[in-house]
């Protein structure tokens, strides 16, 4: 019997898009203050996971229950509330073009945390962008960032509002190898840090290794393997999976 | 054969529901504008700066275009008027027909051109680059951020907009009036005056104000719903600008038979 908290229960997931069936019955725990990481080809449902656990999506069928509350019927009001404590990383960073970086980070917190004062809305900021190493950057436009920086400082906004959970959607998408382990050093920083629980998807077994307490890897809309990477990975009997950790480790 | 009609008829069916679909979507698109405008929070602070933006943005096209269309309408209608020798009514003329249809049908036409595509093509790769999900997985409202402000700023716009082109089309027929039949403008503008009526500025107010209402909406709903892809954005601005020409042209119709209306009573 496993006596930690369950922030996340995921039981029978199905979701499909159009006749493209992407999840197919996914069970899943998330334990609290753990980092899972779901690994998974392309187009297998990692990202459609968690879009469902912030209602971005909604299941055809099965349950995704956040603190013991089924994502898919929550109100308006609720969902908002939920969202406040699920901090959403975006693949490509999602900053806002025509904002400057501090304002970025004003945006979701000036409407979402009323009564604070500028020096409190500042004082934040310039906390959060120490915390990710980019404190020069405030005034900059995300066009001027590189693409690391662009990922750290979508990590600091989401951060702004104190969630309990993170979803990092393909942290290390598109980066080169010294900037993929800064970006994972930040993502264990974050969770020691915050206290944070974290599921990170990914197809970078470095990233994974490096983030991850248990893995998941997502094999034709099912978890084929769960555990942790020495579990998983380097025995795997499975051949779609050893094929996955042959290629990631041949390659890397 | 049966099976390439069951296919053709099956294609045909989907367009009609794809339609009817495409409708009810545009429909609820605006219904939730009128749901969110009067809720709160309200972000004053993006409406006035999407007015700026809107207003500033499209003042030089619309100076120009309001001059050149007053000098070349005056142009145009001399020939006509002075076969009668009635080029004293050119004030008059012109004054009513730039304030009743032209004024407001240059301006939203220009503005549906440069407005409407950048709202669009602005929504869509917001869309696109999954900043619009971003607003709504922290919690905040997108649709009143994004769509609110700028299709009131759209709606507030144009009717300043259309009154400044008004203007502009008078001051470029003055001009020409001037150099061709010798009149002051103390003499010009009280002819327009005269001629034009309260009914006149006040249907162009609120035509204008239908305009620049579909304007905006058209150019987020294209943007909102655009699809994967910068090709996507591109297809977006296009569409928010020939849909938003086409519904200023019905609604300019509808507006005539309506003030006809008010006109005969």
């Amino acid at each position: 019997m496993d006596n930690r908290e369950k922030v996340v229960v995921v039981r029978d997931l199905y979701k499909a898009f159009g006749e493209l069936e992407v999840l197919k019955g996914v069970d899943m725990d998330l334990y609290r203050e753990e980092n899972l990481v779901v690994l998974g080809r392309s187009g297998t449902g990692k990202s459609v996971l968690i879009k469902i656990m912030v209602g971005l999506l909604q299941q055809d069928s099965g349950s995704m229950e956040v603190f013991g509350k089924e994502i898919s019927r929550l109100g308006v009001r609720e969902l908002n509330e939920m969202r406040l404590k699920i901090g959403f990383s975006f693949q490509n960073s999602a900053l806002y073009d025509s904002m400057t970086v501090r304002e970025n980070m004003e945006f979701p917190l000036v409407r979402n945390i009323k009564n604070l004062t500028k020096k409190e809305i500042s004082f934040r900021i310039e906390e959060l962008l120490d915390a990710v190493g980019l404190p020069q950057t405030i005034n900059q436009m995300p066009s001027e960032l590189s693409g690391g920086q662009k990922k750290r400082i979508g990590v600091a906004r989401t951060l702004v509002l104190n969630p309990e959970i993170m979803l990092y959607d393909e942290p290390t998408a598109g980066l080169d190898p010294i900037t993929c382990v800064e970006i994972n050093n930040l993502i264990n920083e974050v969770r020691e840090r915050y206290k944070t629980t974290s599921i990170v998807i990914t197809h970078d077994l470095s990233c994974a290794k490096q983030t991850g307490d248990r893995m998941a890897v997502l094999l034709e809309g099912q978890f084929g393997a769960l555990g942790t990477f020495e579990e998983v990975f380097p025995h795997a009997e499975d051949q779609r999976i050893k094929s996955f950790y042959d290629y990631n480790f041949i390659n890397s | 054969m049966a099976g390439q009609t069951g296919t053709r008829k099956h294609v045909f069916s989907k367009k009609i529901d794809a339609f009817f679909k495409g409708l009810a979507d545009a429909w609820n698109f605006v219904k939730r504008f009128f749901q969110e405008v009067f809720v709160p929070p309200y972000e004053f602070k993006e409406v006035i700066h999407q007015c700026y933006r809107i207003g500033v943005e499209s003042l030089p096209l619309i100076s120009l275009t309001g001059f050149i269309v007053g000098i070349v309408f005056t142009n145009q209608s001399r020939p006509s008027l002075s076969e009668f020798g009635a080029t004293s009514w050119l004030p008059s003329l012109i004054a009513i027909a730039i304030v009743r249809a032209m004024g407001p049908l240059v301006t939203a036409l220009i503005a549906a051109g440069k407005v409407g595509s950048g709202i669009g093509a602005e929504i869509g790769s917001m869309k696109v680059t999954e900043q619009i999900d971003a607003m709504e997985v922290s919690a905040t409202n997108p649709y009143k951020f994004l769509v609110v402000t700028r299709v009131l700023a759209t709606t507030l716009m144009i009717p300043v907009l259309v009154m400044y082109t008004d203007f502009v089309a008078l001051m470029g027929a003055f001009i020409n009036v001037n150099a061709n039949e010798l009149v002051s403008i103390s003499t010009f503008f009280a002819q327009v005056f005269s001629s034009v009526t309260f009914l006149d500025i006040f249907s162009s107010i609120i035509k204008s104000l239908f305009f620049g209402f579909t304007i905006g909406m058209v150019g987020c709903y294209k943007g909102y719903n655009s699809s994967k892809g910068t090709e996507g954005v591109g297809r977006a601005a296009n569409a928010a600008v020939v849909v938003s020409m086409f519904l200023i042209f019905i609604e300019e119709l509808l507006s005539l038979q309506i003030i006809n209306l008010f006109r005969m009573k």
